[in-house]
């Protein structure tokens, strides 16, 4: 699983990328484990509040984001794809214009680095698993190993 | 479009024969409105057609005096950022061709020419005596070196009566904070933004390679402004500014997101050289009817801004976007229409949680070059259902506004690239 996504994002980085979401959802059983999971349940309740004071405005209540501005959510390789990656924009900010099936959004993102590794992992694992989107939870661990590289 | 239709009136008892008989022949009656009105719910007596599908994101649109549609797209499509819009005799058109291989919004015709804009310069081309452009790959370069960032990039254009030309430079920035967009992240005092955008410049209509060097900072302090016109009546520039976001995402111990979602106004600016609009120290709560302090500069939603701001001319409901402004100087609307202003909101994002707004064209009724009276909705349903106008999931987006030479008004949508056209079929 890991590996997929390493491969997924390098291919990603290097060029030539069309965003559309090439990514195969997540095996079935990590979806019914979510539903039988007690703890991702809870992460994604949590999570749904994050996403409604902090991401709603710009991403929408649909995940479907603005057109020329704000991405969307739903099915892209930035919100299923590595998740180190997700995590980066959510606490570093994203200052570079993007394409997502051949339209810009160039709106900048910024830092949400006030919001604490529980709630980032939190708003992720909701953002992963909503819109549409099905993928492995994020995990506060994960988080905390992308802040901990983050200059200080 | 007046001086054109005056020409006519003024022939008519020179050459009273066979030119009483075209000018007494109504000008519109060979344009009919589609069965369902191209989808627009409009006042009684109007109707509206589907001029042409481009296909493109349609930004501003100029149309000449001899009908030629020229639309600019704000993404270059198979090569073309202008198409240009042959009329049918059936009031359609179809897509002739196109040149400018640059994006951007600014669409304006005057006097023989054609002016358009990418994100960083103007450029002019010149038209012949069928409304075609004589120099569609070789135009003239008249400013270039235009900041642009990765917001508010438009830099829509206007003529005045004095070979001026007036581009608006947005700023690159929601309230110029330290951090933008950033929760609880101060402003900048004395907004270096403001130098170079954050206003609008005044250049020559007809004068090659200026820069900022050349140019004059006309007025400052708009945040950004996609449309805008020169009032024939008081001879004066007006804008539309689109008032700044996210008040309780930023500060959200002081706004909640009712209050957010209705502040600030949409502000309309009658704007003299010299006038400075407050950005990024104030906002306009339309509500209270006062120019506040801003957040990022110590204000608390109840702080009134201080300093020599000019107050708005008119105000509108908040995010709702307008990114189109036409003072309407033809005969074929009403009397009530004419030298009033229409105004396309584009449609907002920024209500969110709250229900989105806008996604219509706005008739705001002006007395001597003032507005006077309530503002109305006049074409409405570009979102195609009230549930698509509360998600933001609009089909079409009303952006730029241009009349034709027989009074109709156009209409582009920067969303599926639709080109409306709205006539007036009943008696006067």
């Amino acid at each position: 699983m890991t590996i997929k996504y390493l491969v997924l994002a390098l291919g990603l980085a290097g060029g030539a990328l069309s965003l559309q979401a090439q990514h195969r959802p997540a095996p079935k059983k990590t979806a019914t484990k979510a539903k039988a999971d007690p703890a991702m349940a809870a992460s994604l309740t949590r999570g749904a509040v994050v996403y409604k004071n902090v991401c709603i405005t710009c991403h929408q209540a649909d995940g479907g984001g603005v057109p020329n501005m704000n991405p969307p959510l739903i099915k892209t390789t930035y919100v299923l794809g590595d998740k180190a990656r997700l995590a980066h924009i959510v606490l570093a900010g994203l200052a570079e214009p993007i394409e997502i099936n051949g339209d810009d959004y160039k709106q900048h993102m910024p830092a949400q680095n006030y919001l604490t590794d529980q709630q980032v992992a939190d708003v992720l694992t909701y953002v992963r698993n909503s819109f549409g989107n099905k993928a492995s939870a994020v995990q506060v661990a994960e988080v905390k190993a992308v802040r901990d590289k983050l200059p200080k | 479009m007046r001086s054109f239709s005056s020409r006519y009136l003024l022939a008519v008892p020179a050459l009273a024969g066979s030119l009483a008989l075209v000018a007494s022949r109504p000008t519109a009656p060979t344009v009919a409105p589609d069965p369902n009105n191209a989808g627009l719910k409009l006042p009684a007596g109007f109707g509206a057609l589907v001029v042409a599908e481009t296909g493109g994101k349609a930004r501003h649109l100029a149309v000449t005096p001899q009908g030629v549609i020229y639309v600019k797209l704000n993404k270059v499509k198979d090569g073309k950022g202008i198409l240009e819009l042959r009329p049918q005799a059936n009031g359609k058109a179809t897509v002739a061709g196109g040149f400018g291989n640059y994006g951007g919004t600014g669409m304006y015709e005057k006097n023989g020419y054609l002016y358009a804009s990418s994100d960083h310069a103007v450029y002019r081309y010149k038209l012949d005596a069928k409304g075609g452009v004589t120099n569609p790959t070789s135009p003239e370069l008249l400013v270039r070196g235009l900041k642009v960032g990765s917001q508010h990039e438009s830099k829509s254009i206007v003529l005045d009566n004095a070979d001026n030309l007036y581009v608006n430079i947005g700023a690159y920035a929601n309230a110029c904070q330290e951090q933008d967009r950033t929760r609880g992240s101060k402003g900048i005092p004395n907004c270096p933004i403001l130098d170079s955008a954050g206003g609008i410049w005044q250049f020559k209509a007809s004068q090659a390679n200026q820069t900022y060097k050349t140019g004059t900072r006309y007025a400052t302090g708009l945040r950004n402004v996609v449309g805008l016109d020169w009032n024939q009546q008081d001879n004066e520039l007006f804008v539309m500014q689109h008032g700044r976001d996210q008040l309780s995402d930023n500060w959200p111990t002081l706004f909640n997101e009712k209050q957010s979602a209705q502040l600030p106004a949409e502000c309309m600016y009658a704007v003299k050289q010299g006038d400075n609009a407050g950005w990024p120290y104030l906002y306009y709560d339309p509500q209270q009817k006062k120019k506040m302090l801003g957040p990022e500069y110590g204000g608390d939603g109840k702080k009134e801004a201080t300093g020599n701001y000019i107050d708005p001319a008119a105000a509108y409901p908040a995010h709702m976007a307008p990114d189109g402004l036409l003072f309407y100087t033809g005969n074929m609307f009403p009397a009530k229409y004419r030298n009033g202003a229409f105004i396309a909101f584009h449609g907002s994002w920024n209500r969110a949680p709250e229900p989105q707004a806008g996604y219509y064209v706005v008739f705001q009724p002006f007395v001597n070059g003032k507005p006077s009276g309530q503002w109305e909705v006049f074409a409405d349903n570009f979102s195609g259902s009230a549930a698509k106008t509360a998600s933001g999931r609009a089909d079409h987006r009303p952006c730029g506004l241009a009349q034709g030479p027989d009074g109709s008004l156009y209409v582009s949508d920067d969303s599926k690239g639709t080109i409306y056209r709205i006539v007036y079929n009943a008696k006067k």
